[in-house]
């Protein structure tokens, strides 16, 4: 472990999130909240200095290898966590440091699950920071880096190996710099068009503006305490598009970009993406029949949930915990398959579903010809055994986690629905559970060292669960 | 510019290694998706896994937005298939690896005809840069450049060199040599020599002459090229071949000494001039009978690095003469730049190098005729390469006749494949190659270069 590079790194992390605390300073100073413009510069201030102290040695060899980039890329996370809770303290707004953690790693890692009973209780800048974490840990902070520093060089791919979601991480163009670029321009040009059409829709800027970040971010945090049921039922609509939109896997932005239309409809996994979402707004909507009267509101609330949480959003306009069991088993279902890999969502992605559905086949297949000899495709190509046994050992990994998870939480003795939702819905960083956790009730009901559970399932959701778990192998921590 | 290469290879990994530092857009194609993830994990490239033969790979790549395309796979033919797809498709440039002794001697109806931009032979190249260390003292630079059809010498003028307040139009009339003077640094001044030119002391100069005629002048003009006489040569596969064709070529005493019988008779048809000795390289007493302690230059060229570098270490305690030794593995020259051996040649990197060199001149090329820039003195002069397509108001004119531009010098006429050092009688025609040498202005046609 060479950890003169991962200390660089943090540092580089930490200067640069001084960087995103200066817009909350803005946003406080509009609205005259110089206490928090405070807050907020005391904290960019902390950040700029440790970062010039874990960098003051800059890396003598770019030795920067996958295991270096996993630690690097958790431990980032986990630093970017802790500061980013900061402000939340220092203005006594949360004042209880773990629930400030709880709310910031909510916020990065695009849960959007809350332990605050009221929202509108914040100031301005506070809410602003919120959304706006969702926005950078959306598409992830590395690839942000990656795209603005000259880091070349090959070994800067496994940064964002580590950070990307999904079970194969590929290139658009040749250069890992030009790739980032990409996707951080495909990701601003969804949020500014995004942005324009909730103002069109009728928000305020400031609205608009944490809406879109919790939108494109597929993050959750509502700005009311009702989370989106107040905005009217346009603009609800217009979050539904966008959120769905945020889930698409980015490759196919990048074609469309590129003028390669044709390739767009051969993604299986957008495919099926779309299909998901169809099949279950219109089952549900059904299912839903007798609590809304028209069919226009129905197919809205629907589809606005349905697309919250397969995006892994978190947003919501009715209290879908009341709707009936097989909405609310539908929904628990598709908190565990979740985004497009390549998307800002989270879950198990849709590609991994497939490819596991396919092994499954395949499994049966060779029961009935034992001596079949097969490869699996997908999107044409065939599946290598790299990418099928990464993917069963995510799968394996991560239901492990999950139930480990239920266990350590059922330890406050809530009811089972509440605390396996509320696993699920943190590991699939998706905000909202059901019941206790249910989208009118809040994460305050658990213990502090359930939330400290919960905290680190939503970052091994986010970093799809290796690079937090690299960090309890002591023999990555082995000089040899 | 956005560069595919076809085979992941020792040489392709160097030559990623120098493209991606200029800043080049770089995707690698082979078959073997091991070979294609190392690529991947060490260098800063996107990977394809297909054969590049195939246009549906090709697209993937994105051919249809690629300037330039290297096939170095193994297999010759492949690589020029790969070639004349790309250019099919998409008409960018490309540049085929052919091994092949067979094809060599149609390098230039090949590259023609299937419309590549360049053929490379790293063997050829090898032999090229062995045979120059064993030619020419380390006084006089050689830079090879236009596929290694022309030599420019660089050397300075010396106190008791005979050039020393020697004026320029008395070197073909008094010295009787047939050599060309293109560039002069002095004092940090760059120009082109005009007739009434006389040297001095300290004088940095380029030349460009036929090997032979090089020879002559370098000797008369009291620069001692200690030229080797005699060369022995371990190991008669197609580089020793190449370096022993050379040689006798122009007049050195070759000895090629090889353990394969059936290789040394293929050898001796090939081979008229050189002695072929079929024995095991590694044998002392032969070499010693074969006479390593009075050889001129000796160079091991054997599959086996090891064995190369050990015979190299040997011939050093015996032979005063020059050593070259030869390594294919780049991942010894670490090594090896630590062990008392004189000079050593890396043919992969030296591959890597000439195409390096050529995608830094198609950088410069725009449109007209010009084929390729060469930077030349670090970029205060530029070699032009010219071809000649059609019939214009220079052609088939004595150049004395033309009113040639100030600062440019005409270097070189390739005619045929047979390169002219021009004198004021030649003239251009039609299908010839060009290499026109200047210090200021930039001509982007060959009409450029007479005055207005």
């Amino acid at each position: 472990m060479n950890l003169f590079i991962v200390n660089y790194i943090i540092g580089l992390v930490l200067q640069f999130e001084a960087v995103f605390l200066t817009f909350p300073i803005i946003v406080g100073l509009c609205y005259r909240e110089y206490q928090c413009c405070a807050a907020y510069a005391i904290t960019a201030v902390i950040c700029l200095v440790l970062g010039f102290v874990l960098r003051r040695r800059p890396p003598t060899a770019d030795n920067l290898y996958l295991r270096e980039g996993f630690v690097a890329v958790a431990l980032s996370w986990i630093s970017l966590s802790i500061f980013g809770a900061l402000p939340f303290v220092i203005t006594g707004e949360i004042p209880n440091f773990i629930d400030a953690l709880f709310e910031t790693v909510s916020g990065f890692t695009t849960t959007g699950a809350s332990i605050l009973p009221e929202v509108e209780g914040l100031s301005y800048a506070n809410i602003f920071w919120r959304s706006f974490t969702h926005w950078i840990g959306g598409m992830g902070v590395f690839i942000f880096m990656l795209a603005i520093l000259p880091l070349a060089g090959a070994h800067s791919m496994n940064l964002m190996r580590a950070e990307s979601p999904g079970p194969s991480v590929g290139k658009f163009l040749p250069k890992v710099r030009d790739t980032a670029i990409v996707l951080y321009a495909i990701y601003i040009g969804l949020t500014l068009i995004g942005m324009t059409a909730f103002l069109i829709g009728g928000m305020n800027l400031f609205e608009a503006l944490t809406m879109i970040f919790g939108t494109v971010g597929t993050g959750g945090f509502g700005i009311y305490n009702d989370s989106a049921a107040s905005f009217t039922p346009l603009q609800q609509n217009l979050i539904t598009i966008f959120m769905i939109l945020s889930g698409v896997n980015y490759n196919v932005y990048f074609c469309i970009i590129y003028g390669r239309l044709k390739e767009i409809f051969s993604f299986e996994e957008v495919r099926t993406y779309f299909g998901i979402i169809l099949f279950s707004g219109f089952v549900i909507s059904w299912d839903i029949r007798h609590f809304y009267p028209t069919v226009g509101e129905r197919l809205r609330h629907a589809f606005f949930q349905v697309g919250s949480i397969i995006t892994t959003s978190g947003f919501s306009t009715v209290d879908f915990d009341a709707w009936p069991q097989l909405s609310k088993n539908i929904l628990v279902i598709l908190m565990f398959i979740g985004a497009c890999a390549g998307s800002t969502g989270g879950g198990m992605k849709v590609s991994r579903i497939l490819i596991l559905i396919k092994s499954v086949q395949e499994e049966l297949r060779r029961i009935i010809h034992p001596h079949l000899i097969r490869k699996k495709h997908f999107d044409n190509e065939v599946l290598s055994e790299e990418t099928l046994r990464s993917t069963n050992a995510f799968t394996a990994i991560y239901f492990l986690l999950f139930f480990v998870s239920v266990l350590l939480v059922g330890m406050d003795e809530l009811d089972f629905t509440t605390n396996f939702t509320a696993v699920a819905a943190t590991i699939n960083n998706i905000g909202p559970g059901l019941s206790l956790v249910g989208p009118a009730h809040n994460f305050g009901v658990y213990s502090y060292f359930s939330k400290c559970i919960l905290i680190f399932d939503m970052l091994a959701g986010r970093l799809e669960l290796f690079p937090m778990l690299i960090l309890f192998m002591p023999s990555c921590w082995r000089k040899y | 510019m956005n560069i595919i290469i076809v085979g992941c290879g020792r040489v392709a990994f160097t030559l990623v290694e120098q493209l991606i530092n200029e800043n080049h857009n770089i995707t690698v194609i082979d078959i073997d998706e091991k070979k294609v993830q190392y690529f991947t994990e060490e260098l800063d490239v996107m990977g394809i896994v297909g054969n590049g033969t195939d246009y549906q790979t090709l697209l993937r790549a994105g051919i249809e937005h690629t300037n330039l395309l290297i096939a170095v796979t193994d297999i010759d033919e492949h690589n020029l298939l790969c070639c004349v797809m790309a250019k099919r498709l998409e008409f960018c440039k490309t540049i085929a690896r052919v091994r092949n002794p067979i094809y060599n001697t149609e390098t230039g109806f090949l590259r023609r005809e299937l419309g590549l931009s360049l053929i490379i032979n790293p063997e050829l190249i090898a032999a090229s840069e062995i045979a120059r260390t064993f030619q020419f003292p380390s006084e006089i630079r050689i830079d090879t450049f236009t596929r290694g059809r022309i030599e420019l010498l660089h050397f300075k003028v010396t106190a008791n060199c005979l050039l020393n307040n020697y004026p320029l139009k008395y070197i073909r009339s008094r010295l009787k040599c047939n050599v060309l003077v293109c560039i002069v640094t002095r004092d940090d001044d760059i120009f082109i020599p005009d007739i009434n030119f006389v040297f001095q002391e300290g004088d940095a100069i380029v030349v460009t002459a036929t090997p032979a005629d090089a020879d002559a002048f370098f000797l008369k003009i009291g620069i001692h090229t200690n030229r080797a006489q005699t060369a022995m040569i371990v190991g008669g596969g197609t580089l020793g071949f190449y370096l022993a064709r050379r040689l006798s070529d122009v007049g050195i005493h070759t000895k090629v000494i090889e353990s394969d019988s059936k290789r040394c008779d293929e050898l001796c048809e090939l081979l008229p001039n050189t002695d072929i000795i079929n024995g095991d390289g590694m044998d002392e007493r032969l070499l010693i009978k074969e006479g390593l302690g009075k050889v001129d230059a000796f160079t091991a060229l054997t599959g086996i690095d090891e064995e190369n570098v050990l015979l190299s270490l040997y011939a050093k305690k015996i032979s005063k003469g020059k050593i070259v030794t030869k390594i294919k593995r780049t991942y010894y020259s670490a090594v090896i730049s630590n062990m008392q051996l004189d000079s050593v040649i890396f043919p992969s990197f030296l591959t890597a190098d000439y195409i390096t060199k050529y995608v830094r001149s198609m950088n410069q090329t725009s449109d007209g005729n010009m084929e390729n820039i060469f930077k030349l003195e670090n970029g205060r002069a530029e070699a032009l390469e010219f071809f000649i397509y059609e019939p214009s108001l220079v052609t088939d004119t004595p150049i004395a006749q033309l009113r040639l531009k100030n600062d440019l010098i005409i270097c070189s006429i390739t005619r045929n494949g047979k390169l002219i050092i021009p004198t004021g009688q030649d003239e251009f025609k039609v299908g010839d190659v060009v290499i026109i040498i200047t210090t200021r202005s930039r001509f982007y046609d060959i009409k450029d270069i007479v005055k207005r």
